[in-house]
């Protein structure tokens, strides 16, 4: 088990894993996020109150998901890459910084899209919003961390550090709306037997939820395998992978 | 190894007194610029607006954190660049020994005062004196933790060239729940209702802080080195 492990950790053997798995979760994303934004848009029925706006929980709540995970996956490769030095979780951590990033600014403007004709306001500085905002800002403080450091070892090192530190602010944003009575509405679908939301509406959200965090691995892989082939350039196994893609 | 431990912190904390004593412009400085801070809101604001009393909490804390991140950027600088740095990792005594005194002499040079000055600061906003007691303690509390919050931060950020840059960015997104709580207490208290529960949160903020961040700061420092 530890071998295999080992041998997964190794640049050469992650960088052909990743090209092996990167059509196949690029196909499920595909299909998945297809059929979860044509069944949300159009499937669907329209919320008895909200009517259509309700429709942009097919966006924001997978990018409210991914924006959190993301996070909790950083600090896990953080504390790999301080513990036991291993340069592929270094490169885990860089390279999901800025998607999670990106899936937080998302997460945050079609949420106020969405507050602007329901709450009647883009903004309300409410625990939810506020806690979701301070992810976005501890995301680009391990995105300027990352890039002032020049040592790129040192720079994920420090990185992870910090992602670890910054970790204890995810269960805040997950929990925030049952500690604090939030304006933001509790979780509607990850409740255990019945869900507050019909099956019509529930399917294509669950397939743009699994169809998001496919749509990130693929995204994640592409970006760590961009990472070692730069961290790696001098190596022999660049130079015959380079060769064997005719650069 | 325990008195090691000792000895290490109290001579360090002893050293960077001293130091502190010969260079009074550098921990003057924090406090002059909160009390420059608070003034000009006074001065922005229409002459005796009541308004200013209701914001008080805040501008206090804001113009308090502020005023902490100044002296953050020196914090392990100058021992960086000198080797003094280097000679507390391969001493015998454990590093976390010094790097915790090195926290805890910020805290007595820049926090405290700052949580000191407070007070009168508050009173010239027009702040209720009934609810001074809770603004202090909230920041007693909470100073300790930008303190440590911040010595992380410039622990990470030791060797780089533009870290002032940088640093309000990695401090200000972790030290918000202690803004919130920290003038939560005090605008409870200035609505004449109980401000025990927002100060138990510090407490129990700065308990955990106390119990990580100086690990995690000597791994920062460590880091650095490599």
């Amino acid at each position: 088990m530890w071998t295999w492990f080992h041998r997964l950790a190794s640049p050469p053997t992650f960088y052909r894993l990743a090209d092996r798995l990167v059509p196949w979760l690029g196909l499920l994303a595909a299909g998945l996020l297809g059929y979860g934004i044509f069944g949300g848009l159009l499937l669907a029925p329209a919320d008895y109150q909200q009517g259509d706006a309700f429709r942009i929980i097919y966006v924001h709540v997978p990018a409210a998901a991914l924006s959190l995970s993301v996070y909790v996956l950083m600090a896990a490769a953080g504390a790999v890459a301080v513990i036991w030095r291993i340069k592929l979780a270094e490169c885990v951590l860089v390279a999901a910084a800025p998607i999670g990033a990106s899936f937080t600014a998302l997460a945050l403007v079609t949420g106020m899209l969405w507050g602007k004709p329901m709450w009647g306001a883009y903004w309300v500085w409410d625990a939810r919003l506020t806690s979701e905002l301070i992810l976005l800002f501890l995301y680009a403080g391990v995105i300027g961390l990352n890039q002032a450091i020049e040592e790129p070892r040192a720079a994920a090192r420090a990185c992870g550090l910090l992602a670890l530190i910054g970790v204890i602010n995810v269960p805040i944003v997950h929990y925030s709306v049952e500690w604090w009575n939030s304006l933001h509405q509790g979780s509607t679908i990850l409740k255990l037997g019945r869900p507050n939301m019909s099956a019509d509406m529930a399917r294509p959200l669950y397939a743009a939820l699994l169809g998001t965090y496919c749509f990130f691995g693929v995204a994640l892989l592409r970006r760590v395998q961009n990472e070692l082939l730069l961290r790696e350039r001098g190596t022999a196994w660049v130079k015959e992978q380079l060769r064997s893609a005719h650069v | 190894m325990a008195a090691g431990v000792i000895g290490a912190f109290t001579a360090v904390l002893r050293r960077e007194l001293r130091l502190a004593a010969r260079a009074r412009a550098e921990w003057l400085m924090p406090p002059l610029f909160f009390v420059i801070v608070v003034t000009l809101f006074g001065l922005g604001a229409k002459p005796n607006d009541p308004l200013l009393a209701d914001f008080a909490p805040a501008i206090l804390w804001v113009g308090a954190l502020l005023a902490a991140l100044l002296t953050l950027e020196r914090l392990f600088r100058a021992d960086y660049e000198d080797g003094t740095l280097e000679q507390i990792f391969i001493a015998p005594a454990p590093a976390i020994a010094a790097i915790a005194a090195k926290l805890s002499a910020h805290w007595l040079l820049t926090g405290l005062p700052l949580a000191l000055l407070a007070a009168p600061l508050a009173a010239a906003l027009g702040f209720p004196s009934a609810a001074l007691p809770a603004l202090t303690a909230g920041l007693a509390l909470g100073t300790p933790v930008l303190s440590l919050i911040g010595g992380f931060a410039a622990a990470l950020t030791v060797g780089l060239p533009r870290a002032g840059v940088l640093l309000p960015l990695l401090v200000l997104p972790l030290v918000t729940p202690i803004v919130i709580f920290g003038a939560g207490a005090a605008r409870a208290a200035q609505s004449g209702l109980p401000a025990d529960a927002p100060l138990y949160f510090l407490a129990a903020v700065l308990v955990l802080g106390l119990t990580l961040l100086p690990w995690a700061t000597t791994a920062a420092l460590r880091n650095a080195f490599e």
